[in-house]
């Protein structure tokens, strides 16, 4: 397998400012914090974490929505940072971005059929006949009626239009989709749909996918790998499979244990652990280990030095000095 | 839709019933003969009596508002107790000369208002924002008539560029300060709702979606961003029209404009009710108008919007 995506210590700090004329810079917000990763052609790669942890910054700054403070990041072996904005613009074709809210990331005064469509005449694709007729093939494709296209997005419900912009995203064939958390705003049964349409559409045209969300549940279902974050840094990343039997971060583990289980009765068996106070700020995270102050298990080593992440197993890493296996019940 | 139209239309008679009862009551209650008005001070009583007569004052309030209503209904403002003009003349002198100046107001209100209100919240927090934060609250705070005199001071005086008084000619030259006088506050506030309006349609996630389309930045803002953040911007330039028609007294008076501000407030001087009822209706019917435009133009500006069809919503 190649790899599509290489993240490598990607940052992205947003400066406080003080001042109305003369302004002073007083501090910064370390959103994404140096964070790597990879992710193959066809893969769907997961990235989990609690809000306001940088996933959503993270994958923005990957596509160049909002301009990464550093790293690198390859996508087919070039470092797409350092392309002209002509370059960045026809490389959009390539990479497409499906957004958490399906009301407000389609424009109310466009009819379905335009919202699909102007990519095609932004990077100027076929002519009249032929766009209408592809914006018919899409819209139908993502399982919705192709005569809605004169219709506008307040007409649809949440599902539908989650179809609508799944169908913009697909327009111009990208090789990759990132999907900011697609399907938090939606019912459970109409995730499931969702999700399956991603899936489907995965098989078809060989996507692959950066997969966003805070649910431990929908990622285990969909994502080949995954990466865990905990205050714009990446505490664990491993292997579906491995992630969900063996967590190693203790981070993981109490993620993991506020899973709820479908059967009542092993639910009131297990044992949760639950977390002292909240998420530090980002502006002036905690030294040494982002976690320690939290974490059920630190020590004073934990407060100095700032773990890295490191290969635990064959392809699980953790940032974590006692990373151990702790086998968490899930479903 | 037009249903809908004609039922709006419809509101217009209890809303004139209304108004003529209101401006009716109030002249009738201010202090002052309009008879005594007319004629010389030290008029003997039988003189005032007379005048009475004729001009029907002299009748209980509820009878002349029939009568006058009566009149209305046939078309008939009246005539001018002051001028012993028919009414009518009056406003087909005198309002012209208002709405034209109103909507030269209105164009610079919209063009600069939108303009400076775009540019301050696509360049957020830099100086040109901070820039326009400033001129729009120095602007709202003036007072418009201290205004009107400082252009008059500096482009008319000063630098002797531009006309300070009068319609003259009517050439366009005579517009420009009593019209940039005339829309000054109301540009400012426009320049304050756009950028409002504007900071948060461009951080909808749909502008992300153009952005990561491949759209570039100045077709997101004028194609994606503009039209969805203008629509409060519409309603307000809308009612401003009828607002810069009716409110235009300082400056019509600072730069002595033959507008209909200026008759109105002479007649309630002079208690002229015929003239005060008549422009003043005149006023209302215009802001019904123009409040419908605003309406029904709604629904070609927002999709989601469908006027009295409550099965599509």
């Amino acid at each position: 397998m190649s790899v599509l995506l290489n993240v490598e210590n990607l940052t992205k700090y947003f400066p406080i400012k003080r001042g109305v004329i003369f302004q002073k810079e007083i501090g910064m917000v370390r959103a994404v914090d140096g964070i790597s990763f990879f992710i193959n052609k066809g893969e769907s790669f997961g990235l989990v974490g609690e809000s306001g942890c940088g996933k959503t910054t993270g994958a923005r700054s990957i596509l160049r929505l909002t301009e990464p403070t550093g790293g690198v990041v390859n996508f087919k072996g070039e470092n797409i940072l350092t392309y002209d904005r002509r370059r960045m613009r026809k490389l959009r074709r390539e990479m497409q971005i499906i957004f958490q809210d399906p009301f407000a990331s389609l424009n109310p005064r466009m009819t379905v059929g335009n919202i699909v469509g102007e990519p095609f005449l932004i990077h100027g694709v076929g002519d009249d006949k032929g766009r209408k007729r592809r914006v018919e093939e899409l819209l139908d494709l993502v399982g919705l009626n192709p005569e809605h296209a004169k219709r506008y997005p307040h007409q649809f419900s949440g599902g539908q239009r989650q179809r609508i912009g799944i169908a913009r995203a697909l327009t111009l064939n990208p090789k990759l989709i990132i999907c900011d958390e697609p399907v938090s705003a939606l019912d459970v049964s109409v995730q499931a749909q969702i999700i399956n349409l991603l899936v489907d559409l995965q098989k078809e045209f060989g996507l692959t996918y950066l997969f966003i969300a805070h649910d431990l549940s929908v990622i285990r279902h969909f994502c080949d790998r995954v990466a865990v974050m905990y205050l714009g840094k990446i505490v664990e990343l491993a292997g579906n499979e491995d992630l969900y039997s063996q967590p190693q971060h203790p981070y993981t583990q109490s993620l993991l244990s506020a899973v709820p289980l479908p059967d009542p009765k092993k639910e009131k068996k297990r044992k949760r652990i639950i977390l002292k106070g909240d998420v530090p700020c980002p502006i002036n995270p905690p030294s040494g280990c982002r976690f320690h102050a939290r974490c059920p298990i630190a020590q004073d080593i934990c407060s100095k030095v700032e773990p890295e992440l490191r290969e635990v197993k064959k392809g699980q890493w953790a940032a974590c000095h006692f990373a151990k296996p702790n086998p968490i019940p899930v479903g | 839709m037009f249903r809908y139209i004609a039922k709006r239309l419809l509101q217009v008679v209890p809303v004139v019933i209304g108004v003529t009862l209101i401006i009716f009551l109030l002249m009738f209650i201010l202090p002052g003969d309009p008879a005594r008005m007319l004629v010389q001070k030290g008029a003997s009583p039988e003189v005032l009596q007379v005048i009475r007569e004729k001009y029907g004052l002299n009748q209980p309030w509820y009878v002349q508002y029939g009568k006058y209503m009566w009149n209305l209904l046939h078309g008939d403002f009246g005539t001018s107790i002051r001028f012993k003009r028919p009414v009518l003349d009056i406003i087909k002198d005198y309002y012209p000369n208002s709405i034209r100046l109103a909507l030269v107001a209105l164009i610079i209100e919209a063009v600069a208002g939108i303009a400076s209100g775009i540019i301050s919240a696509v360049k957020r927090h830099s100086f040109l924002d901070v820039l326009v934060t400033i001129s729009t609250t120095i602007l709202v705070a003036m007072p418009v008539f201290w205004f009107a005199m400082l252009l008059q001071v500096s482009f008319g005086l000063k630098w002797d560029i531009l006309p300070i008084s009068g319609m003259g000619d009517g050439s366009w030259r005579y517009y420009v300060l009593p019209a940039i006088a005339l829309a000054s506050v109301n540009t400012a506030f426009t320049a304050r709702i756009m950028r409002s309006s504007m900071l948060e349609v461009i951080d909808c996630n749909y502008i992300w979606v153009a952005r990561a389309k491949g759209l570039s930045e100045r077709k997101i803002i004028l194609k994606h961003a503009l039209k969805n953040a203008l629509i409060p911007v519409i309603t307000i330039l809308g009612l401003d029209l009828g607002t810069l028609i009716g409110s235009a007294i300082l400056t019509e008076t600072v730069f002595s404009w033959p507008g209909i501000g200026r008759v109105i407030y002479l007649a309630i001087l002079q208690r002229d009710v015929p003239v005060v009822m008549g422009c003043t209706l005149i006023l209302v019917f215009i802001f019904i108008l123009l409040n419908l435009i605003v309406d029904v133009s709604y629904t070609y500006l927002d999709p989601r919007i469908r006027l009295g069809d409550r099965r599509a919503v």
